[in-house]
């Protein structure tokens, strides 16, 4: 008899399928949230061959801190023009300019905040009902007990002792008018799957993944790129390194790592050698023990 | 490499949180900022050694008072497998959060600690494992350093750990001496206990045999979307998808789709990637039929001489997990795979002791983490099979109508 099994990525690849199958289901106004980075081009990838042949019945929405490098950019309207996805923009400036949000002043001041207000009132305006997203839980470990449904409130609140319990494949999306699901396809990927799905299934990723020279500077043993976004203490000494970026986020916040790596292969490899976690690089985690846990509590992703 | 989901449970105290630190440490998934952050909360502690335990430890509450209070879930790899833990507080209080991260796990680690021997809580996990159709069981015996790594210790829980387990539905147990605070069989074989030859509990997780645990007989596939392009390269095209529940599906095989009885054969299995000629649980894909028949999200495809019961009256092994009782003859909205239909309690027909796995037929109040036998009648036909038979077409979840909250596991008899 053959033996019925598949891989581990194929199992992932089927469950996160399936989940985003679900969420078509059992809502009437999804949207995916796309920061560009390499977790959410895979669940788009994911979403594509859900509903394949038919297009994604639902858009993608960038929530822009106007903080990103350039290459992120021309990724992303590369990407979506190749495969004729719809885009929403929520624009962390505009929250800005209507005084929404304030904001940071000083050496660390970060726009990685102001996020939540304006992805709440983009969820809120555009009338979605459930927001997707590419978070992992193994990437930080209030991220563990996460649901791949996750229920919240009409204020955008994630409330981690009342969680619904989540058993087998059935996934409770019930809400009441006005409030929201936050839902993870991907919950159960490590950044090592994520590597070896884009390997396999011979993905895009933005450059910034791989290794370049690029002007940057050491601030808390991290290596951060100089960009007009952030200012540097004139003992932080700018020079051209040879570096990639695990995660790319808003550019003020993340950090670079030395790196060779010029293709996946290599990053596997890397990935695999490494002693240090994705997030160890981004200086939004270290501010307390506890700052991803509160910041997903007031709606962060 | 393939994937094995377990779950971990013991009693307070009996080194679950160490254990698992100590396999994620051993098997180098723990990463250095990780463990520069327990070091520091060691220290904070007063604690001398670094506390392995304090990895697993997720949210802040739970920090504060020392305990697992939710299911948390890790993942660690060998060249052979992917593993994903659920890891699942053991006190009684918790029988709820035990239930969840056994719903999906193929086989439950249960921690003994080897100077208590079978205690309650040994029992109680062991029948949720066995309940929850969990075809693997490994039973630890934890801190064999502290009775001198003694065999007859050993021999002994384990002569009565067999005798106690054989009544559970589970047929694949095994038992391994270890330390989890020392390392001894956890990753690594130590000679502290050169009278043991079994495998380490690694070796033993890499290598059990999970492939032919899903159901590859009866066709069972729950239609989740109904894709339909409308561009013009696929203009006519309605494509059902869903995953595969059981059962093998072929290109050219004769199908019905209940409930409508109608019957037709698979013209495609469609993925992104192409065609497939056969399709397995869990795969997800597309299923294109030869005819154009009416089929929706609910509907379930099934081989045409082959199906699952048809039923509104329906009896489970309820778990509930709600502070709110379960009320007689009270109505609850149920989901079972892709279908979502209301029910209403017709019967509580015992409570089951899970310390005793007595059955209580005068307690009908079914409170959090209970375990009882209910029957239901649902507002349409459900397809169904039993749990045993099928994790995915026997189990059901129930929600409470006012507050949209999942409050009872049903598993179908
Ligand atoms: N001597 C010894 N102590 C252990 C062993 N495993 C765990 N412990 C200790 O038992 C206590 C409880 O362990 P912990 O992992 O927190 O238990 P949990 O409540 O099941 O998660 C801690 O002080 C551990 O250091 C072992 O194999 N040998």
């Amino acid at each position: 008899m053959t033996d019925y099994n598949l891989s581990h990525l194929e199992e992932l690849e089927s469950e996160s399928i399936f989940i985003l199958r679900e969420v078509a289901a059992q809502f009437e106004k999804p949207t995916l949230l796309f920061s560009g980075g390499k977790d959410s081009i895979v669940c788009y990838h994911l979403a594509r061959k859900a509903f394949f042949p038919a297009n994604v019945p639902f858009p993608l929405m960038h929530v822009d801190t106007g903080h990103n490098f350039d290459e992120l950019y021309e990724f992303r309207d590369k990407l979506i023009n190749e495969t004729g996805a719809r885009l929403i923009i929520a624009s962390v400036q505009e929250s800005i300019d209507q005084g929404k949000v304030t904001e940071e002043k000083g050496l660390n001041a970060s726009r990685n905040k102001l996020q939540t207000t304006t992805l709440l009132d983009a969820i809120e305006s555009n009338k979605f009902d459930c927001a997707l997203g590419g978070a992992r839980r193994d990437e930080e470990k209030a991220r563990a007990k996460e649901r791949f449904f996750s229920h919240r409130d009409d204020f955008g609140q994630w409330d981690p002792k009342n969680q619904r319990p989540e058993l087998w494949n059935i996934f409770n999306g019930k809400k009441n008018y006005g409030e929201h699901f936050r839902v993870f396809p991907i919950s159960n990927w490590t950044e090592m799957d994520i590597w070896q799905y884009i390997k396999k299934e011979n993905i895009s990723i933005p450059n910034l993944y791989l290794t370049h020279k690029r002007k940057c500077f050491v601030r808390d043993g991290v290596i951060m790129a100089k960009t007009d976004f952030i200012d540097t203490k004139p003992s932080e000494e700018i020079k051209e390194m040879q570096v990639r970026f695990r995660t790319i986020g808003d550019a003020t916040c993340t950090g670079a790592v030395s790196s060779t790596a010029s293709n996946i292969d290599e990053i596997i490899n890397e990935v695999a050698a490494t002693r240090i976690t994705e997030r160890g690089g981004r200086s939004d985690d270290k501010r307390s023990e506890a700052a991803m846990e509160d910041r997903k509590k007031e709606g962060y992703f | 490499m393939d994937l094995l989901r377990f779950t971990t449970a013991g009693s307070v105290d009996d080194g679950k949180s160490t254990l698992i630190g100590r396999l994620l440490y051993d098997s180098k998934s723990i990463f250095e900022d990780q463990l520069e952050a327990i070091e520091k909360a060691s220290e904070q502690k007063g604690e001398k050694q670094v506390n392995l335990a304090l990895l697993t430890d997720g949210l802040r509450a739970e920090r504060e008072q020392g305990i697992t209070i939710d299911v948390a879930y890790r993942y660690f790899a060998t060249p052979k497998r992917k593993f994903i833990i659920a890891d699942t507080p053991g006190h009684i209080q918790y029988t709820r959060n035990m239930v969840t991260g056994a719903s999906t796990a193929n086989l439950a680690i249960i921690l003994v600690d080897a100077r208590h021997g079978i205690v309650e809580q040994t029992k109680r996990h062991s029948f949720i494992a066995s309940l929850l159709g969990i075809h693997h069981i490994i039973y630890c015996i934890n801190k064999m350093d502290l009775v001198d790594y003694n065999e007859k210790v050993f021999q002994t829980l384990k002569t009565d750990l067999k005798a106690f387990s054989s009544k559970l539905k589970t047929k694949d147990i095994s038992y391994i001496p270890i330390s989890a605070l020392k390392g001894d069989n956890v990753v690594n074989r130590n000679t502290n206990m050169p009278w043991y030859e079994g495998s380490t509990l690694l070796h033993s997780l890499e290598n059990i045999h999970i492939a032919s645990d899903r159901n590859h007989i009866d066709c069972r596939f729950p239609v989740q979307y109904v894709i339909r392009p409308q561009n013009d390269a696929y203009h006519d095209y309605r494509g059902y998808a869903g995953r595969i529940e059981g059962g093998v599906f072929k290109k050219n095989d004769e199908i019905m789709v209940l409930p409508s009885g109608f019957t037709s054969t698979i013209k495609s299995i469609d993925t992104f990637n192409g065609e497939v000629k056969e399709a397995f649980a869990p795969m997800s894909v597309t299923l294109n039929l030869e005819d154009d028949i009416d089929v929706s999200r609910g509907d379930m495809i099934v081989r045409k001489n082959n199906s699952p019961k048809q039923e509104q009256n329906i009896d489970v092994m309820l778990c509930w997990l709600s502070e709110t009782p379960l009320k007689h003859k009270g109505k609850y909205a149920l989901k079972h795979t892709s279908k979502d239909v209301r029910c209403m309690v017709q019967n509580i027909l015992y409570k089951v002791d899970i310390n005793t796995l007595h059955r209580n037929e005068e307690d009908k109040n079914i409170t959090t983490n209970d375990i009882a036998r209910i029957s239901l009648r649902t507002t349409q036909p459900l397809f169904i099979d039993s749990y045993g038979n099928n994790r995915a077409t026997g189990s059901v979840i129930l929600i409470d109508e006012s507050t949209n909250n999942t409050v009872g596991a049903g598993m179908i008899i």
